[in-house]
């Protein structure tokens, strides 16, 4: 469905931000990407995203290359990106055409799936952080793309928050089963989430692990496969000693 | 010990207990200290009469020369027989006519040409550096070209004005959308947006705050502008008021056309200023909040 073939980018600066990095997703996978600040992980969501242009290599989805923005793909940046001149309601509508009265409906509607009910008439500078995040997330689902890439879509969430919004991105996930590619430097997120795990490291980054979870959902964050797959994790981060 | 932080509190909303947001802001009220409305507008009349008092009273005790700065009430004498004999009513309506249509040609002018170089990096690179280049000309320094060009009459007096209005509005623009954000383009662009559905959904909302303040500085422009245009020859109009005065020495007039040309700068600034307000709502920038207490 989704592929990535030894795909580099190097910045006009020069920088090599990430080197020869090849991933397959299949449809309807949800893929954890964890990795250390600045391993390349927003760029290789980006390059999959078409908002960026490889600098070798090539990005599939269904096929197809990726050579720009495409509707089907869903994105939750790291930052909100809400519009400030739109009220709530056509911030998270923001991709939907047709009427305006259905668009309303349906913004409440998912607002209200994100814990932001009575805010459909608020301005993105009444929000908080984490609001406006959830905001963003209530948008990029708003069009149910069949591919959602998603950049560290909860890191500004306090824990309860967080995780009543992973269990809303599971719900959405299994009534239309899009592919996920979802970037976190949460371990246990990712562990909780994926279908598999893949590890960058390094300047220029580098994909090094591939771990597949293989167990249904939800998953017990206490079992002792939960914790030896954590510590892999953290090895091959190289966050703790080998 | 639990601590409830924000976050917290976000937390409670996910669980249906958000207060909503009318209800924050009557929260917030009380903690209000500026002067409400009525006083705000009372204290910016406070000093201008009491000048007026002292002005007044300078010209009565025979301390200022009548024949250098005649009194208020001379003044008011002055422009009262003005309006009377109906000829005051025609130099306004010139004057404003000059400003309407110069403000209207200049920021048309500037709109086009600063949509193209704000948009299009290649039209910035062509054309920019010539616009600059002429900004940097004092605007005054037309004059003797217009008159040749388009006469003594109305067209050389009108393109003055546009000439004035179009660079400050042409240089908002411009940055302005240079400047919008490459972030919110982006979300454009994911959504599917391209060229002009691109251009009215993200750049021209995203823009809008930088045209108008570009707007107001030019209809400001195009005031000073008129009354440069009408000192350099004219029949009719508020500059004509202020030369005629001169030269039949009478200083009522001139401090009453001076009077009028704040009135009226003053009044077109605010209109423009209350009709562009709907658009700049969801501004959060400092200025905006001052404007927003200030108005
Ligand atoms: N537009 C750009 N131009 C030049 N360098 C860039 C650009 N975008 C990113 N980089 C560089 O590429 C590297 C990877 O950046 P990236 O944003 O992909 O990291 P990240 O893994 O998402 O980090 P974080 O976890 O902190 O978000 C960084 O060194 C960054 O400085
Ligand atoms: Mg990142």
């Amino acid at each position: 469905m989704l592929s990535v073939d030894r795909v580099s980018k190097r910045f006009d600066s020069g920088l090599l931000a990430l080197d020869a990095a090849t991933l397959e997703v299949a449809r309807g996978e949800i893929l954890a990407v964890v990795g250390t600040s600045g391993c390349g992980k927003s760029t290789l969501l980006r390059l999959i995203g078409g908002l960026e242009v490889p600098s070798a290599g090539e990005v599939r989805i269904g096929g197809r290359i990726v050579d720009g923005p495409h509707p089907e793909i869903g994105f939750v940046f790291q930052e909100p990106r809400l519009m400030p001149w739109l009220k709530l309601d056509d911030n998270v509508t923001f991709g939907l055409a047709g009427e305006r009265r259905a668009r309303r409906a349906r913004a409440e509607e998912l607002l209200q799936e994100v814990g932001l009910a009575d805010f459909a008439d608020a301005l993105p500078q009444a929000l908080s952080g984490g609001m406006a995040q959830r905001a963003a997330i209530a948008r990029a689902l708003a069009t149910e793309p069949s591919v959602l890439l998603l950049d560290e879509p909860f890191s500004a969430l306090d824990a309860f928050t967080r995780a009543a919004l992973q269990d809303h991105l599971l719900r959405v996930w299994e009534r239309h089963r899009p592919t996920m590619v979802l970037v976190t430097h949460d371990i246990e997120e990712a562990l909780a989430l994926g279908d598999r795990v893949v590890v960058m490291r390094g300047r220029p980054g580098r994909i090094v692990h591939d771990i597949a979870i293989g167990e249904t959902r939800p998953r017990a964050r206490t079992s002792a496969r939960f914790q030896r797959l954590k510590e892999d994790i953290l090895e091959a981060l190289q966050l703790v000693p080998a | 010990m639990i601590v409830l932080t924000s976050e917290a509190v976000a937390a409670g909303e996910l669980l249906g207990e958000a207060p909503s947001p009318r209800a924050r802001t009557t929260r917030a009220q009380p903690r209000k200290r500026a002067p409400g409305p009525s006083r705000r507008g009372i204290l910016g009349f406070a000093v201008p009469v009491a000048l007026l008092v002292v002005w007044e009273g300078l010209g009565r005790t025979g301390l200022a020369a009548p024949n250098l700065l005649p009194t208020p009430t001379a003044v008011l004498d002055t422009l009262g027989g003005l309006v009377l004999s109906g000829e005051l009513f025609g130099h306004i309506l010139v004057t404003f006519a000059r400003v309407a249509a110069g403000f209207a040609l200049g920021t048309a002018a500037a709109t086009a040409l600063g949509a193209l170089t704000g948009y299009s990096a290649f039209y910035r690179l062509l054309l920019d550096p010539l616009i600059q280049g002429l900004r940097s000309v004092p605007s005054l320094a037309w004059v003797p070209l217009f008159v040749l060009w388009l006469g003594i009459f109305e067209t050389s007096k009108i393109a003055l004005v546009a000439a004035g209005v179009f660079f400050p509005v042409y240089l908002n623009l411009m940055s302005g959308i240079h400047g919008v954000d490459r972030k919110l383009v982006e979300v454009g662009r994911m959504y599917g947006l391209r060229g002009l559905g691109l251009v009215r959904r993200v750049l021209v909302p995203a823009t809008l705050p930088a045209y108008i303040v570009g707007l107001r500085s030019g209809l400001g422009l195009g005031w000073m502008f008129v009354l440069a245009a009408e000192f350099m020859g004219a029949s009719e109009g508020l500059g004509y008021l202020l030369i005629d005065g001169q030269m039949t020495g009478r200083p009522a007039a001139i401090i009453g056309g001076v009077i009028l040309f704040a009135v009226f700068g003053k009044l077109t600034d605010a209109l423009l200023a209350r009709g562009t307000r709907p658009f700049l709502a969801w501004q959060d920038s400092f200025a905006a909040r001052r404007e927003r207490e200030d108005a």
